[in-house]
C-alpha cells in the first residue's frame, strides 16, 4: 500500500515538433525510473477515464523531475488537453510502471538503439545511462523535424532516416544501418509494431540479442485487468496461456520470446 | 456506526466490494489498496481451463467510461486455486469467486472444484457479452438462467450470487428466474453492449468489434435495473455499474442494493473502492446513520 495515484506538478511545456511536445514533471517517481518505464497520466477531465501510457524521455534524480515527450493524437483527446498545460498546473500521475531496457545486457558490446517515431523519446534516457562499447543511435522520423537530435548527439553517434528523405537516409532506422553499414551484439528498440516487426527480423538474421518496447491501448496499466496482452512464444507462468501484460510484463521484451 | 452487511448469510465488514475484472484477485492492487478494508474482493473470472482471452485492441475510451472485450482470458481453475485463493487468504476480508464458462458442463466443473477451497461466494457471470459460443443466451433467456441456477446450486457448498446482464428487456423477469432457481443473491449489472469505431484508421475500435461499456455514464441505468430488481425479488442485491463515488454507492443502497462493487473506477483511481468505503462512512456521520442497513431500499 505504498503507492497511489498522485498530483505532480508540470514544470515546463515546449512544442518540439509538429503534434510532438515536451513536458518537465516534478515527483518523486524520478527517484526510482529507469530507462525504457512508462507513467500513466491521467487528465483532470472527468469524462475521460483511462490513463495514458506515455514512456519516460529523461530522468533527473536529483532535481526529482521526468521528462516525456509525447504526440497529440487527435482533436478532443487527453493528450491534447496535455499539451495544454503549463508551468505550475496540476497532473495525475502513477508510476513509474513496467519493466524498462535490461541496461546490463550491454557491457563492452556494440549497441543499436533504435526509435521511431514516437518511439524515439525513450531512447534518449536509455542513451544517456547506457554503458556499452559502441552506442549508435538510429532515429527515425517522418520528416525534417529531427526532435531530440541535439542531445542524442550528445549522448552518442546519431544516424537518422526519415519516411520523405528530407533529412538522413530516406526510409526506416534499417534502411540507415544498411546505408551507412552499421553492426551491432544487442539492440534495443521502440517504434510502432511494423518497425519492431521488422528489427525482430533482422535481430534473428544476423542472431543479435534484441529487446523491443510494445505499446497497447491500457485501462489499469498495473496488471490486474488484461487489456495491453501481446502474444508469447511460450506459455507465460502468471497468465497460464501464451500472453504476456504488456504493462507489467513489459513493455520491454526479448525480441524472441514474442509473437508480433 | 455500523457498516456490516450480511449477504446470503455472509457477514462483510461493510458493503463495498470489486467488481470482477476489474481487480484481477487482488495482488497487483495491494500496492495501492489495503484489502482488509474491503468487505469482499470478487475475482477477475476463472474457467475450468485456461482461456487466451481475445486478440487486442481489448479496451477502448468512451465518453464517461470504457468499453472492453477481454474475452475472459483466466488461467484456469487449478491454477488459481493452487495461486489466487491462498493469496486472498491471508487478507481479513471476504473471498468471492467470479465463475464464467462457455456451457453449463463447464460451469459445474469450475463449481464443484471449489466445493472444499476457502472460499465465502461465488458470482455466476452469465452475462459477458464478449465471448462467441452463443452462450449469451443463458443470461437473456429466463428458462435457461432457472434451469443454470438450479444445477449450480445442486452442487454448490458456497452462496451463490448470478450475475445479471442488463442487455435484456426485461430485468425483472431475469431476476426472478434467478430466485426461482434456488440463488441466493444476485448481482447487477454486467457491461452494456456497445461499440466504438475508429474514424482515423476506419476500423473498430476493439478487435472484437463489440465490448461492453461501462464507467460513470452507466451508473443511472444500473441504479434503474437494481431498483426493479428490488421490487421485483426477496434475494439481496449486490449493485455495481459506474460506481466511482461514495454518493454513487449511497444511491444504489437506496436503491435496493444490499452491497455495491467499484469496477472501472478502479482504473481512474487504484483506491476508487477505498474512498467509496471511507464516503459512505462520512455519509452516515453527516446525516447519523447508524447502521448502513438503514440505507438499504431507503428509496421506494
Amino acid at each position: 500500500m505504498t503507492r497511489k495515484k498522485e498530483q505532480v506538478r508540470v514544470l515546463s511545456q515546449e512544442q518540439l515538433a509538429a503534434g510532438i511536445f515536451s513536458m518537465w514533471i516534478a515527483t518523486e517517481a524520478a527517484g526510482e525510473a529507469r530507462p525504457g518505464q512508462f507513467i500513466s497520466m491521467y487528465t483532470n477531465d472527468g469524462t475521460k477515464l483511462l490513463p495514458r501510457p506515455i514512456s519516460i524521455c529523461e530522468i533527473d534524480r536529483e532535481a526529482g523531475a521526468l521528462r516525456v515527450v509525447y504526440r497529440v493524437t487527435g482533436r478532443n483527446t487527453g493528450t491534447e488537453q496535455f499539451s495544454q498545460m503549463k508551468a505550475g498546473d496540476a497532473l495525475p500521475i502513477v508510476g513509474p510502471l513496467g519493466n524498462g531496457f535490461p541496461l546490463e545486457r550491454a557491457a563492452g558490446k556494440r549497441a543499436f538503439l533504435m526509435g521511431g517515431g514516437i518511439g524515439v523519446p525513450p531512447i534518449l534516457e536509455l542513451a544517456k545511462e547506457l554503458d556499452c562499447g559502441k552506442k549508435q543511435i538510429i532515429a527515425g522520423y517522418r520528416d525534417s523535424q529531427t526532435f531530440l537530435r541535439e542531445e542524442f548527439e550528445e549522448n552518442g553517434e546519431l544516424y537518422i532516416s526519415t519516411e520523405d528523405g528530407s533529412a538522413g537516409v530516406k526510409g526506416n532506422v534499417l534502411d540507415a544501418v544498411r546505408e551507412y553499414g552499421l553492426e551491432a551484439d544487442i539492440i534495443y528498440a521502440c517504434g510502432p509494431t511494423p518497425m519492431l516487426r521488422a528489427i525482430k527480423a533482422y535481430a534473428q538474421e544476423h542472431d543479435i540479442e534484441c529487446y523491443i518496447s510494445l505499446e497497447e491501448r491500457m485501462a489499469c496499466g498495473i496488471g490486474a485487468c488484461l487489456g495491453c496482452v501481446c502474444q508469447t512464444k511460450e506459455k507465460d507462468a502468471h497468465s497460464n496461456v501464451n500472453n504476456k501484460r504488456i504493462c507489467k510484463d513489459g513493455p520491454v521484451f526479448l525480441a524472441t520470446e514474442v509473437e508480433i | 456506526m455500523d457498516m456490516r452487511v450480511k449477504i446470503a448469510g455472509v457477514e462483510w465488514k461493510n458493503p463495498v466490494t470489486v467488481a470482477s475484472g476489474t481487480f484481477g484477485s487482488g495482488e497487483e492492487f495491494s500496492e495501492f489498496v489495503d484489502l482488509n478494508r474491503l468487505g469482499a474482493v470478487t475475482t477477475k473470472g476463472v474457467a475450468n481451463v485456461p482461456w487466451p482471452g481475445n486478440p487486442t485492441p481489448r479496451v477502448a475510451e468512451v465518453y464517461g467510461g470504457m468499453m472492453n472485450a477481454i474475452g475472459l482470458q483466466n488461467p484456469g481453475i487449478e491454477l488459481f486455486c493452487k495461486r489466487d485463493i491462498p493469496y486472498l487468504q491471508q487478507f481479513d476480508t471476504k473471498i468471492i469467486v467470479n465463475v464464467c464458462g462457455h456451457a453449463p458442463e463447464e460451469y459445474l466443473a469450475v463449481v464443484e472444484r471449489l466445493q472444499e477451497e476457502p472460499v465465502d461466494m461465488l458470482e455466476i457471470n452469465i452475462s459477458c457479452p464478449n465471448v462467441n459460443a452463443g452462450f449469451l443466451a443463458f443470461g437473456q433467456d429466463a428458462r435457461h438462467v432457472e434451469e443454470l441456477t438450479g444445477q449450480i446450486k445442486r452442487i454448490a457448498e458456497q452462496p451463490v450470487i448470478m450475475k445479471l446482464t442488463p442487455n435484456v428487456t426485461d430485468i425483472t423477469e431475469i431476476a426472478k428466474a434467478a430466485e426461482a432457481g434456488g440463488a441466493d443473491a444476485i448481482s447487477l449489472i454486467n457491461t452494456l453492449t456497445g461499440m466504438k469505431i475508429d474514424i482515423h484508421r476506419r476500423t473498430f475500435a476493439l478487435a472484437n468489434k463489440t465490448g461492453g461499456v461501462s464507467g460513470p455514464a452507466v451508473h443511472p441505468i444500473a441504479v434503474r435495473m437494481v431498483y426493479q430488481a428490488a421490487q421485483a425479488v426477496q434475494i439481496p442485491i449486490i449493485g455495481m455499474g459506474g460506481i466511482a463515488t461514495a454518493e454513487d454507492a449511497i444511491e444504489m443502497l437506496l436503491a435496493g442494493a444490499s452491497a455495491v462493487s467499484v469496477g472501472t473506477a478502479n482504473f481512474h483511481n487504484p483506491t476508487a473502492a477505498l474512498d467509496v468505503v471511507d464516503g459512505i462512512a462520512e455519509y452516515m456521520r453527516q446525516y447519523g446513520v447508524k447502521d448502513v442497513r438503514e440505507l438499504i431500499g431507503g428509496v421506494r
